[in-house]
């Protein structure tokens, strides 16, 4: 299992897409303004990981480093186990061997600035279905400290594209419109690394555009952001791709 | 952008919690029918002479109550797990041990407290004597807070199993026993008008031991139940 | 350092798998022995109780019983806090292993206060402070055993049902106390239960031991329960394969 699994992009073009100049963006300033300081040199860094489901190897003597600027993807077919690694990069799941390190520190020790620095969005709802998504909002800053203003969130879902739905029940808007609401916390909790689980699930397709812009401008800004897709990815940026299915 | 202390943190999970559970009227209102329904069911499984089942309504509401505590336990992480909202509180950076605390005090408010404020009307109906009411209702609603915790425990071992319920009684209801016998004795010693302060001292020990050891287990088993 | 080396060779389940197989013959035949002979001693040699006759006999079986049960629930405890301290995963597997022996003994320490009680106070059952207490175990023991098997994966069986044990265990000496105090509150003047301080010498020494017997057999149990489960938990490695095929060559031959 000593395989070498880094694809990176200057193996796999056709996976990956480099474009010679970074965009400008008149966006690329929110994030650096929401963040404050931008990561340092050292991100994530993951050795030797190795997890299993059911006596079944899912990955092996993975190591990756994810730094500023980094846009990773994890690629592979269902039940590769791109799922399990996020969970298991994010610290919901325990069930690796290997090491990860946050800003050349051990996990362990260094799990609550970490989490800090990190948004994680699963595939799961990730809102109160009774509540408003202002409601819901206001409540992942609390969770994370952040005494944000409703100014701020009203931006954020503006931003999505949920201006004049504020104020309604999550239950009654549309799937793709709940999943809006989910990633607005994108918009206004800082972070430095964003780990995304199928981002575009439900998403139409002028949605998954903009949704690939905010993940460049992020990364412009010097955020680093680990993701799954099945969509073809478009990013006008260097993109680097992991494909679990090698395994 | 300020850093928030942990009490800006439980008044968040205890805003929310009450709010949602406020616009979704059921989870509240079903403990209470359920308490009504079955307190209704002894009287015709027992007979209806009035000294018979003033003798026995200290322990039937007591246990009828337990029983509605149980099945209200199950709700406790369940819809946090659903809607995966439960993940963002194990990700925040700031303790678990607050949130769960709060958590379970929104839902001792939405089941123990109205179980114990609804409790002397229940009395009536089973001929429970005047002088047992007060007892009635301040045992229900410490010991009320005890199960809370208590099931909160068995809700987070079994969030992550598809069928929960059952299995839920199964490993929490051997541990409801104290607090049953000490709350059913209160009732019991005012009814025959001795001191029944020493129970409710003794349910107020449970509850500070609860509140302090019980957030333990609940954290360690949210994180065990979400990582699987 | 020395602790340590010992810990880590202890937590590797196949050093344990192969001292623990030294120990099983001695402890089987002691605890055959002493269970076999401390019966004996107490249904046969000992002289009747002059209140209860023949019928108190039966203690040489269920006090062994209910103080093991509770002694192994409490192993139980300490396997499931060293699970989730140290990760060590043999503690899980001592801890599943106990499970079903715990449930067990208890239902064999009821069963014989069932059969105790009816020549005693001419009643199958008594909610006596000891019996409840017994029961309430039992609830307990079956419980874990709930627990463990409604999860499909492994490790978060262990992980939960070390949590519930724990908490089971912080809960057992409150409970009991609860019950006692239950009881005392509720107690009839008629029934009566025999203090251990009232015991006569010669009816003790017998019992100590069937009760120390019975700590042997459940030791042994223990054992043998754990090996099966390290089997079925280890079975892709090489030394579990290797122990199977040489167990098969061994029988072709």
């Amino acid at each position: 299992m000593s395989r070498a699994n880094l694809l990176f992009d200057a193996n796999f073009p056709s996976a990956s897409y480099i474009l010679g100049g970074v965009l400008i963006d008149a966006e690329a300033g929110y994030w650096q303004s929401l963040t404050g300081v931008i990561l340092a040199e050292q991100g994530l860094e993951v050795r030797q990981l190795y997890s299993e489901r059911d006596d079944r190897v899912l990955f092996a003597d993975l190591c990756f480093t994810l730094n500023a600027g980094d846009v990773l993807q994890i690629a592979g077919p269902n039940g590769s186990g791109k799922t399990s690694l996020l969970r298991i990069l994010a610290g919901l799941s325990s069930r690796y061997e290997g090491d990860i390190f946050w800003q050349s520190h051990s996990l362990d020790q260094q799990r609550a600035a970490y989490l800090e620095q990190l948004l994680y969005i699963g595939h799961g709802a990730g809102i109160k279905a009774a509540l408003s998504p202002l409601e819901n909002l206001r409540w992942s800053c609390a969770l994370r400290g952040l005494k944000q203003s409703d100014e701020t969130i009203f931006q954020a879902l503006t931003k999505v594209g949920l201006q004049g739905f504020e104020q309604q029940p999550c239950y009654s808007l549309s799937a793709g419109q709940q999943r809006r609401v989910n990633l607005a916390r994108l918009f206004c909790i800082p972070a430095q690394l964003w780990i995304l689980d199928e981002p575009f699930t439900a998403i139409d397709q002028r949605g998954v555009a903009e949704i690939e812009l905010w993940i460049s401008d992020f990364a412009n800004a010097g955020g680093a952001v680990l993701l799954t897709t099945h969509h073809p990815l478009a990013m006008q940026r260097p993109l680097r791709v992991i494909d679990l299915g090698a395994f | 952008m300020a850093s928030a202390g942990v009490s800006s943190l439980v008044v968040a999970v205890l805003r929310r919690d009450l709010s949602a559970a406020a616009r979704r009227g059921s989870e509240w209102s079903n403990p209470l029918v359920f308490f009504i329904m079955v307190c209704a069911l002894f009287p015709l499984g027992i007979g209806p002479q009035p000294e018979r089942l003033a003798e026995l309504a200290p322990g039937i509401l007591w246990v009828v109550a337990l029983l509605a505590s149980l099945l209200a336990s199950d709700s406790v992480f369940r819809g946090d797990y659903d809607d995966a909202t439960l993940e963002q509180m194990l990700l925040s950076h700031q303790p678990l041990y607050p949130q769960v605390i709060a958590k379970t005090i929104a839902h001792w408010l939405l089941s123990g407290l109205p179980l114990s404020l609804l409790s002397p009307l229940l009395g009536v109906l089973l001929h429970l004597p005047m002088a047992g009411m007060g007892a009635l209702m301040a045992s229900l609603a410490l010991g009320s807070a005890v199960l809370s915790f208590i099931g909160a425990i068995g809700a987070a071992l079994t969030v992550g199993l598809r069928k929960g319920g059952l299995l839920l009684s199964l490993i929490i209801l051997p541990l409801y026993i104290p607090v049953l016998i000490f709350g059913s004795s209160a009732v019991k010693a005012a009814v025959e008008a001795g001191p029944y302060l020493p129970q409710l001292a003794m349910l107020g020990v449970f509850f500070l031991l609860a509140l302090a050891l019980a957030p333990l287990a609940i954290c360690g088993a949210l994180r065990i139940s979400v990582d699987q | 350092m020395s602790i340590w080396t010992t810990f880590h060779k202890w937590g590797s389940p196949r050093w344990f798998y192969q001292f623990s197989g030294r120990l099983l013959p001695y402890l089987a035949g002691l605890s055959l022995l002493l269970l076999i002979g401390g019966a004996v001693w107490g249904l046969a040699l000992v002289p009747a109780d002059y209140k209860q006759g023949n019928s108190f006999r039966i203690i040489y079986i269920h006090v062994p019983a209910s103080a093991v049960a509770m002694g192994a629930y409490m192993t139980m405890a300490i396997a499931g806090a060293i699970h989730l301290i140290w990760r060590m995963k043999l503690a899980a597997m001592v801890m599943k292993a106990i499970a079903p022996i715990g449930a067990s003994l208890t239902f064999l320490a009821l069963l014989t206060g069932a059969v105790w009680g009816k020549p005693t106070w001419g009643t199958w059952w008594v909610w006596d402070a000891r019996i409840t207490s017994v029961l309430i175990l039992f609830f307990l023991y079956l419980g874990v055993m709930a627990l463990h098997q409604a999860f499909d994966n492994r490790d978060a069986a262990a992980k939960a049902c070390a949590v519930l044990v724990i908490v089971g265990a912080v809960n057992i000496p409150i409970i009991y106390w609860s019950v006692e105090w239950w009881y005392s509150l509720h107690q009839p003047a008629s029934i009566r239960f025999i203090g251990e301080s009232t015991i006569h010498p010669s009816m003790l020494r017998p019992l100590m031991a069937t009760l120390s017997g019975m700590y042997l057999f459940f030791a042994w149990a223990m054992l043998l329960f754990t090996r099966a489960e390290i089997l079925d938990r280890e079975r892709n490695t090489r030394w579990v394969q290797d122990l199977v095929c040489g167990v098969q060559e061994q029988g072709v031959k």
